[in-house]
């Protein structure tokens, strides 16, 4: 990679399976859920939709199997924490350890094989701009997909009486249960719609952005996503540039390999997760600015009655 | 139609009942996997529940593997007790076999003199690296409040991507054919064995010993009892003067340093080197083995054996049966996920009850109660 239109390009289409997993999170956790089974249902999703690819040929198939697959594994995390009450922050760690054993158990088939020639997409007219067209408009189609999924999600949470419900919840179960609302079954929903996008999001880097099948190939990518979500303070829009950067910043290592900068390629690689990092520091250390936008009830079990 | 039904008090039975029921379910769901792969359930659960007990040999391996596990579940047993979320036991599991390594790889002729004596700084230097991992994690959580979930987790990565530079680059044997690997220690460092031609190491002793402390601390000593109050009632906690900083130092700081232990025990006993496979997903399974062992620290010794099975049962099972390592994997999490079900037992009873019968005054008590059980 050397041109700076190619970085651009990279960097976006690294960003997309963070963002949609990124947003999928923040629906969960403005319903008061904290998942932290992400990188675990993304790899299951990641072999579910690879396999699909594999077997049918179609990535668009794979993407519905990957969300298929999120979604019945969040079932379960749901159902534990939402009607059981469990740790949401052991069962969700329950679910990551769970998901990466699975996916490497039922991957080992897969682990050589090979997706097809993939076909370049490009928008017409506008591709052909210099610079800007092969930065911004040869993408997977899924890239833009994903920008409108945030628009619609900014929409729905800000624009619906169902986003305000869902966010209602969040702040405070005990109001909307007070007020009549089905509390759990609407957090059941919030989980799966959550599930699906963190499955979409894993079937996209198997299927498109890689592609092929290693185990444990999220790379930290979920527990990223999770970091995401405090980052952009729990606000569609802010995920998506934090996904964009963050896409940068994972690209940036082949860029300044190919630039021929001598530092070893380790170092280039912790990159994403130290700046994982420092980007939760700065955003944290102003902790009543997190209180003020944390949904309030995040983390917290609600038992209807009390 | 079932509902759960608020025990009036935590079931004692059950908290111990809770991991056998766990255990129980996920055999069955072993049993079943077994078939559906066309494998005899008999034999599978032969490899993991009778092959690795059925001489001398398998005990010393499963006590090769239990160290670990033990060693680094205490020390998040003492973290999650005080509710501080350290995941990330494994980039401290990496940075003690980093620390130990380093002071093996300086052993030479002028270190003779300590004899085998020369493992006590092996050892220390690993407590002191996987203490260094974890009080990053533990300043950005208290200067800047990061979550310590996500960043101790980010520096798992960060970790074994700097093991894997070092056995790449400056620690790389100048004669190992160019293999990603340091040096084989020197005899000198490798850690005394308990019985002559079995690999069990005196870091099982230490693991035991440790148990012992790990009881006294939790429930003998007033700082102990300090950190339980701040996980179970923070406000209680707060009430009574308990420092939730120094709970967060503390938990982070031991559970730090006893996998870095664990590590430096790992460096200088089975493996004599480091290379980029240190890392065995110890530092995760420990997750599981602190949980299962009820955060307690003889309940840890049996969840670390029973995990050990599960690693031995897996290689097992993919030498004599021809199925994947990974199934380990699947069995692990499969019973961290049975026993957080489970664990529901614990402060519920499941009544079979008709949707019409009248909720009674039992509710309102019963609310009570699991707000007060749920803080547990």
């Amino acid at each position: 990679m050397d041109g700076l239109e190619l970085l651009i390009a990279a960097s976006l289409n690294a960003g997309t399976a963070l963002a949609i997993a990124g947003i999928g999170l923040l629906i969960n956790e403005r319903a008061g859920i904290l998942n932290l089974g992400a990188e675990g249902m993304m790899l299951v999703a990641a072999i579910a939709g690879f396999a699909t690819a594999v077997h049918t040929g179609s990535p668009w198939l794979a993407f519905v199997v990957g969300m298929l697959a999120g979604a019945a594994l969040s079932a379960c995390f749901g159902v534990l924490v939402i009607w059981l009450n469990t740790n949401q922050v052991a069962t969700g760690l329950a679910l990551s350890i769970f998901g990466g054993g699975f996916s490497a158990f039922v991957g080992i088939p897969y682990v050589q094989e090979k997706l097809g020639e993939q076909t370049q997409f490009q928008i017409p007219l506008l591709a052909d701009i210099p610079f800007f067209g092969p930065a911004l408009f040869r993408q997977h189609p899924m890239v833009y997909i994903a920008i409108a999924l945030v628009a619609a999600l900014a929409w729905f949470l800000y624009c619906t009486r169902a986003g305000l419900v869902l966010r209602a919840i969040g702040e405070s179960p005990e109001s909307a249960h007070a007020l009549g609302y089905p509390v759990r079954r609407i957090r059941l929903m919030a989980v799966l719609a959550g599930g699906a996008m963190c499955g979409l999001a894993g079937a996209y880097i198997s299927v498109i952005y890689t592609p092929l099948w290693v185990e444990g190939m999220i790379a930290g990518k979920g527990w990223i996503a999770l970091a995401l979500t405090t980052f952009a303070t729990w606000r569609p829009a802010r995920v998506l540039l934090g996904a964009y950067l963050f896409g940068g910043v994972t690209m940036l290592q082949f860029y300044l390999q190919g630039r021929g900068v001598h530092v070893p390629s380790q170092f280039l690689s912790m990159l994403p997760y130290l700046s994982t990092v420092v980007v939760l520091v700065l955003i944290s250390r102003n902790a009543a600015w997190i209180r003020a936008n944390m949904p309030a009830s995040l983390g917290k079990s609600f038992f209807p009655g009390s | 139609m079932l509902r759960l039904e608020t025990r009036p008090q935590p079931s004692k039975v059950m908290s111990m009942a809770s991991p056998l029921i766990a255990l129980a379910v996920t055999v069955l769901i072993g049993v079943v996997l077994f078939w559906i792969l066309g494998k005899d359930p008999l034999r599978g659960l032969q490899m993991f529940f009778y092959e690795p007990m059925k001489n001398v040999y398998g005990l010393a391996e499963l006590s090769v593997k239990a160290t670990p596990l033990i060693l680094i579940a205490l020390g998040l047993a003492v973290c999650y007790r005080s509710n501080v979320w350290n995941i990330g036991a494994e980039g401290q599991y990496i940075f003690g076999a980093l620390g130990g390594g380093w002071v093996a790889m300086q052993a030479g002729p002028g270190t003779e003199w300590m004899g085998h004596a020369y493992v006590i700084p092996i050892l220390l230097a690993g407590v002191l690296g996987g203490m260094f991992w974890a009080a990053i994690v533990a300043l950005l959580r208290d200067r800047f409040s990061a979550n310590e979930i996500l960043v101790s987790l980010m520096l798992v990565y960060v970790a074994d991507l700097l093991l894997g530079w070092l056995v790449n680059g400056p620690w790389q044997d100048p004669n190992g054919h160019n293999f990603p690997q340091t040096i084989n220690f020197l005899a000198q460092t490798k850690l005394p064995r308990l019985i002559p031609g079995l690999r069990a190491h005196i870091g099982l002793l230490v693991a035991l010993v440790a148990v012992g402390c790990f009881w006294v601390f939790l429930f003998r000593t007033y700082r102990g009892f300090a950190l339980q109050v701040g996980g179970l009632a923070p406000a209680a906690a707060r009430y009574a003067g308990f420092s939730a900083r120094s709970a967060l130092w503390v938990g982070l700081l031991i559970s730090g340093g006893m996998a870095g232990l664990a590590g430096a025990l790992e460096a200088a006993g089975p493996l004599g080197q480091l290379t980029p496979y240190v890392p065995a997903g110890y530092g995760f399974a420990a997750i599981i083995v602190a949980y299962v062992g009820r955060l307690h620290p003889v309940g840890i010794v049996f969840s670390g054996f029973l995990m050990s099975l599960f690693y031995i049962g897996g290689e097992l099972a993919q030498s004599r049966l021809g199925l994947p390592k990974a199934l380990t994997g699947v069995f692990q999490g499969l019973l961290l996920f049975t026993l957080l079900a489970c664990d529901t037992l614990i402060f519920y009873r499941v009544r079979w009850r008709s949707s019409a019968a009248p909720q009674g005054a039992s509710r309102v008590t019963a609310v009570v109660a699991s707000t007060a059980a749920k803080e547990a």
